[in-house]
């Protein structure tokens, strides 16, 4: 059942993803409140989708399609998050695609690959898990950000009559936005990583820092820490944090990869 | 009617050229006097705000050469200024004068400052003296019609001007604009009002810096806010959010090292640059940088614009209205020109009237009263009798092209050539008649 409710959930964020589309072009308030709506439909899908699945008494959160669905789910709640406090959908236009992408990808397999490695403490696991999600979401919500930040500013930039009926929020709400998630990811990500590495040693009495998925995690790590800390230090922005963002993003994605290399972080065919 | 006009405005030229055209408020009034004494011209005025250069004259045959007193004036080769000039004569001379009075020409239609504009240039030239008859009645009837439009119409209702533009830009990047700070370079009007504008929404302090330090000191206290040496302008400027720059400095005094500064010390918060200026205040590679955001009076007016097609219904409505008055004051114009002809010709006819009664007086002996009075009633009913016809052709024509023509043949039918100079000289008998006739017709 619940591949199906996912379903319905996918169905959903597909209004968001067109509505990502169209809200490039022109604006449009009849739109977005129906994308909205969407997408709080499909998050009510999404959630009892999740339930079902943590019902079902597995610990299948820790297949890779699971995983994915739940960092949907995550990024869609830091959305309805800012949405709640900023009022502006603008950061829909990259987060519904992702999430789009993250539920297809989920919605799609039936038969998902799970973690084959045997975890001998389930809840460091799953509070490994959920934290590590948390502050992908947060990354997520963050790398839109930024990418919503430069286009806001070239549009200011390029002094057209446009920039000021665009549908984007002020510069520097954008860029609160794009810094609160950053600082609110943060703790969440460093946590992961060291309830990860309990779970590691639990499981394998070491941390292989020589293992690719260790070695990128703490690279996107790294990233992430320079990020908060060249915006706290010097107030990096617009351009230079967009850059240090995506390279934070390319490195969380290439980290969710290493997962198909990784010897200790694996998952395989159930 | 022989107006002509000739100028660059917003839309005809850029800033560039407009900078190099403009004439500062203090050079005002020899220019008006340089204009007034070139050949061919009677009277004239000169209009210079930040938005356009105007030069209006009444001139002797409606074919004077401005644009050679512009080269003159300006000392600038003929093609350099040629692509950007326009040329009104006549009735489309007048209708550029309402137009611009009337806001329908600004870059922000419906805006109210070009009236003031106006009226201080029209001032200033009075006070020089050339400004007189023609280009009096013309600007007076301007204002008129600008009143007019301003309460008929919904142009200026929404006022969208340069300074509320100014405030939803800052808010496009401020997002709130509560607790930020403005700067006040150069004390003058607009910035002034755009400040009053951005201290509505929310902005908390202000600072100002004027190269006279107690002009500074003076706007500083109506804002309640804080005056700044101008050679302190560097070492503070980086507290300001919002910068309102209009000196009248010949070169940028914000230059892109500056702006390096200023971010690196406000840890790469963005700034907001308005530059009201004409030289513009802030150089144009202040812009490449991250961070911050310029804005000059052509980008304003190019932020406006979205606003203009609001007001395209409103603005036709008006454009209607000055359509009439244009044809109403024409028709005025030449019901001016008949006047003297008129005036001329009662005088005539009551000096002859005088003059046979006088005449005939020695062989009536004594009247009484009663009889003097029949007389005088006899006398006077025969002449208007007599007069109505010529009168009333000569209002009729006078709303024709022929208005000339008949003039002439009256003139000469009842010789009142030099009489008409008597006439002319007695400035307020004139304007006493003129009242007459017009409240008779």
């Amino acid at each position: 059942m619940s591949i199906l409710w996912l379903r319905f959930a996918l169905a959903c964020y597909f209004i968001g993803l067109v509505y990502a589309f169209v809200a490039l072009r022109r604006t449009s308030d009849l739109f977005s409140r129906i994308a909205l709506h969407a997408a709080s439909l499909g998050m009510v899908f999404h959630f009892v989708s999740l339930v079902e699945l943590f019902l079902s008494g597995h610990v299948v959160w820790a297949s890779v399609h699971n995983g994915e669905s739940l960092l949907a789910f995550l990024s869609m709640t830091f959305f309805m998050v800012t949405y709640a406090i900023y009022k502006t959908t603008s950061p829909g236009v990259v987060v519904f695609p992702i999430v789009f992408f993250l539920t297809f990808v989920a919605a799609v397999d039936q038969q998902p690959v799970l973690l084959t490695s045997f975890v001998s403490n389930k809840g460091w696991l799953v509070a490994h898990i959920i934290l590590i999600f948390t502050g992908y979401a947060a990354l997520v919500l963050s790398f839109g950000a930024s990418l919503l930040y430069l286009v806001q500013e070239r549009r200011l930039k390029s002094k057209q009559p446009a920039s000021l009926t665009s549908f984007l929020p002020a510069l520097e709400v954008i860029d609160q936005i794009g810094y609160r998630s950053l600082l609110l990811g943060f703790p969440f990500m460093t946590l992961g990583l060291l309830t990860g590495s309990v779970v590691a040693l639990t499981t394998y009495g070491r941390v292989d820092f020589l293992d690719p998925k260790i070695l990128l995690s703490l690279l996107m790590w790294a990233v992430y820490m320079v990020m908060v800390f060249t915006r706290w230090n010097s107030g990096w922005r617009g351009r230079r944090a967009a850059v240090l963002a995506t390279f934070a993003f390319v490195a969380a994605v290439v980290a969710w990869a290493a997962n198909y290399f990784s010897t200790i972080h694996r998952f395989a065919a159930s | 009617m022989r107006f002509q006009l000739i100028g660059v405005n917003h839309n005809s030229a850029p800033l560039e050229v407009r900078e190099r055209l403009a004439i500062p408020e203090s050079r005002l009034p020899d220019a008006c006097r340089d204009l007034s004494v070139h050949p061919g011209i009677e009277e004239a005025m000169v209009l210079s705000t930040c938005n356009r250069v105007e030069f209006i004259a009444h001139t002797t045959n409606g074919h004077a050469d401005l644009r050679g007193f512009l080269h003159q004036h300006f000392q600038l080769k003929p093609e350099e200024l040629e692509p950007h000039l326009y040329e009104f004569r006549e009735k489309d001379a007048v209708r550029h004068v309402f137009r611009v009075a009337s806001s329908l020409d600004s870059m922000v239609v419906g805006e109210a400052q070009i009236l003031g504009q106006v009226k201080e240039a029209y001032a200033t030239a009075r006070a020089v003296g050339s400004v007189r008859g023609q280009l009096d009645q013309l600007f007076t009837r301007a204002f008129a019609v600008a009143k007019r439009v301003r309460t008929e119409t919904e142009v200026g209702s929404s006022s969208v001007s340069i300074a509320s533009v100014a405030v939803e830009l800052a808010k496009k990047i401020f997002g709130t604009l509560q607790g930020k700070t403005v700067f006040i370079v150069g004390a003058g009007k607009m910035s002034e009002l755009a400040a009053r504008h951005l201290l509505a929404h929310g902005c908390a302090s202000i600072f100002v810096s004027n190269r006279t330090y107690d002009r500074a000191v003076g706007l500083a206290h109506k804002f309640s806010g804080q005056a700044i040496k101008f050679d302190d302008l560097y070492n503070t400027c980086d507290r300001a959010d919002i910068v309102i720059t209009s000196t009248g400095s010949p070169h940028a005094i914000f230059r892109r090292e500056h702006g390096e500064q200023f971010l690196q010390r406000r840890k790469n918060k963005p700034m907001f640059f308005i530059d009201i200026a004409v030289p513009r205040d802030v150089s144009p590679d202040m812009a490449k940088l991250d961070g911050i955001f310029t804005y000059d009076l052509d980008d304003l007016q190019q932020a406006v614009s979205s606003h203009v097609a609001d007001r395209r219904k409103e603005a036709e409505l008006a454009e209607a209205i000055i359509s009439i008055e244009v044809e109403r004051f024409e028709a005025r114009l030449h019901t001016l020109d008949v006047v003297p002809t008129i005036v001329s010709l009662q005088e005539h006819l009551e000096t002859i009237r005088q003059a046979e009664i006088d005449r005939v007086r020695g062989r009536m002996g004594h009247l009484t009263p009663e009889q003097e009075l029949a007389v005088e009633a006899l006398t006077r009913g025969i002449i208007n009798k007599v007069m109505h016809t010529p009168i009333t052709t000569l209002k009729t024509a006078a709303k024709e092209s022929e208005a000339t023509t008949v003039i002439d043949v009256v003139r000469r039918l009842f010789n009142l050539h030099e009489k008409e100079k008597g006439v002319a000289s007695q400035a307020n008998k004139e304007s006493t008649a003129k009242k007459e006739v017009e409240t008779r017709h």
